[in-house]
């Protein structure tokens, strides 16, 4: 069934159009665009393999949750991903482009582990949400006023709009990942990668965490790819049992078909008015 | 104010405060990556270039150039194989450049008061070729900053977002390792190689004690960096101290005057 054969509301012409887009992209599986493919990748540091023969494929707006005990390679495979870590055998491939020649990094948002910055790092948070925009293709130009529309908006879809002068560092846990999130929001990424976004933050923020991620998948197009400890929650909404499992690692999948309530690309916007 | 008009003072005063811009500046951003020590080990690293320069006859301050830009390459180059271990790399080359130094000044022993110049900074011999390459060196680092600032701020902030998010990293490693090569060995001469780290890193330990926001911090370390220098350079020829003596432990007491500060605005 196509994403958008449901969707009564929005006009016929747009219905069609946004149709005829899936359908080119139904490539192998289901209705959607590969996002990224990993076909036999291994990884060992020191002679002590850490990934062995990985093959995994995430689709369009899959929700994908990588569990796994320490060591077992969650985060190499994530690093790999965003082309920080090359594999020593196998590939890697982004929308459908093999890693070493994917240019669009403005498509992909990377939230790493609770980000190991120096905590008097004199940088206020709006300076270093605006920081996600500065990739390849801003370099040599301004930051304009757009910019800051945008970095403005991120900060207000994320409820963190009255920290904007606050220095990071003197942010909790759960607002400093909010901060990061927003980072890795303010380009409208179509992959979002988070990885433990939840460690180290209380268990009210985290639930309020997990539920702005599970609505950001539900309404908005957005694929993501989560490292998670935390079973309960994987399981509450990717389901009881892995799709697949590779060596000491085990990817829950959960595909979204609702519908993008946001036509337009300004998605901070719309998350604004979620609320 | 006779010291003013004397053509040696105003050469030190232009030279002084040219380096006091971009020093501070650069240091910033050493600080920030953790390689607060790398104006040390490159500043040793130099000397034994101004050594050899001294050797063979050709203008120091460009050899302790060439020497500073390979040090710094040999540091990238140890700090990956020590991933984590920044300042082993750092450690391994200043011990390296003190070596070559010693060995090159006593195979040339009738320069060695010359050299003394070099470790303890002469600031009153600056010549105008001398001030020439300062300028030079403050317009390129001026410029390369000004360029890339939001760049500098991504990479000294997170380098593996700088990384993800498609910045050519080598380009701007590269460029920041020979930037702080052209900075220290163009302060060199000023405040002495011993001291050189001073200027690089104590205006950025007030800045991280003061700043809420990068841009307050870029401006606090230029300041701070001018006011020593100036203040400092005036009283020596005053009082008739070492330069380098006085323009790095009036650092030291900004720096504890910024501390105090922040201490008492936060009880």
């Amino acid at each position: 069934m196509n994403a958008t054969a449901t969707d009564a509301t929005s006009a016929a012409g747009a219905t069609e159009m946004r149709a005829a887009t899936a359908a080119a992209k139904t490539a192998q599986a289901g209705c959607h665009q590969e996002i990224v493919s990993l076909s036999g990748v291994s990884f060992s540091y020191d002679n002590q393999p850490i990934l062995q023969d990985v093959s995994f494929r995430i689709m369009e707006r899959d929700f994908v949750g990588l569990i796994g005990s320490n060591g077992a390679g969650k985060t190499t495979l994530l690093r790999m991903i965003v082309g920080l870590t090359r594999p020593q055998k196998g590939s890697v491939s982004l929308f459908g482009t093999p890693a070493a020649q994917f240019k669009d990094w403005n498509l992909i948002g990377y939230v790493p582990q609770r980000s190991h910055f120096n905590p008097l790092f004199p940088a206020t948070v709006k300076e270093v949400v605006l920081s996600g925009l500065y990739g390849r293709k801003k370099l040599f130009r301004r930051i304009s006023k757009e910019d800051v529309g945008r970095c403005d908006d991120a900060l207000k879809a994320l409820k963190i709009e009255d920290l904007g002068d606050k220095r990071i560092g003197a942010l909790s846990g759960g607002q400093q990942q909010r901060v990061f999130l927003a980072r890795a929001l303010i380009n409208n990424p179509k992959l979002l990668i988070l990885d433990e976004p939840l460690t180290g933050i209380d268990i009210e923020t985290q639930q309020n965490f997990f539920h702005m991620i599970k609505h950001m998948h539900q309404r908005h197009n957005i694929t993501f790819l989560m490292v998670s400890h935390d079973m309960d929650m994987v399981r509450s909404y990717l389901g009881e049992e892995p799709k697949e499992r590779s060596g000491k690692l085990s990817f829950y999948v959960r595909h979204s078909h609702d519908l993008e309530d946001c036509q337009g690309t300004d998605l901070l916007h719309s998350l604004r008015k979620e609320g | 104010m006779e010291l003013l008009s004397a053509e040696f003072f105003q050469r030190a005063l232009i030279g002084g405060a040219l380096i006091a811009i971009t020093a501070p500046l650069l240091g910033l951003f050493l600080v920030l990556r953790r390689l607060a020590m790398i104006g040390d080990t490159l500043a040793h690293v130099s000397i034994a270039g101004v050594a050899l320069g001294l050797l063979i006859n050709v203008y120091p301050v460009a050899v302790g150039l060439l020497f500073a830009i390979a040090a710094s390459f040999g540091i990238e180059w140890l700090r990956k194989a020590y991933r984590t271990y920044a300042e082993l790399s750092l450690a391994i080359i200043m011990s390296g450049g003190i070596a070559l130094a010693s060995l090159l000044f006593t195979i040339g022993k009738s320069f060695s008061q010359n050299a003394n110049s070099f470790w303890f900074g002469s600031i009153y011999t600056l010549d105008y070729t001398d001030i020439y390459v300062i300028l030079g060196v403050t317009v390129v680092v001026l410029s390369m900053v000004l360029i890339h600032k939001k760049e500098l701020f991504l990479l000294t902030f997170d380098e593996d977002a700088a990384a993800v998010s498609g910045l050519p990293m080598k380009y701007f490693n590269i460029m920041l390792s020979i930037l702080t090569a052209l900075v220290v060995s163009a302060a060199i001469k000023i405040v002495g190689a011993l001291l050189v780290s001073a200027l690089l890193t104590i205006p950025a330990a007030c800045s991280l004690a003061l700043s809420r926001s990068f841009k307050q911090a870029v401006i606090l370390v230029v300041v701070i960096g001018e006011a020593a220098v100036l203040a400092g350079l005036w009283i020596a020829g005053v009082a008739n101290l070492a330069p380098g003596g006085t323009v790095v432990l009036l650092l030291i007491a900004i720096l504890v005057m910024c501390i105090a500060s922040t201490r008492l605005i936060r009880t």
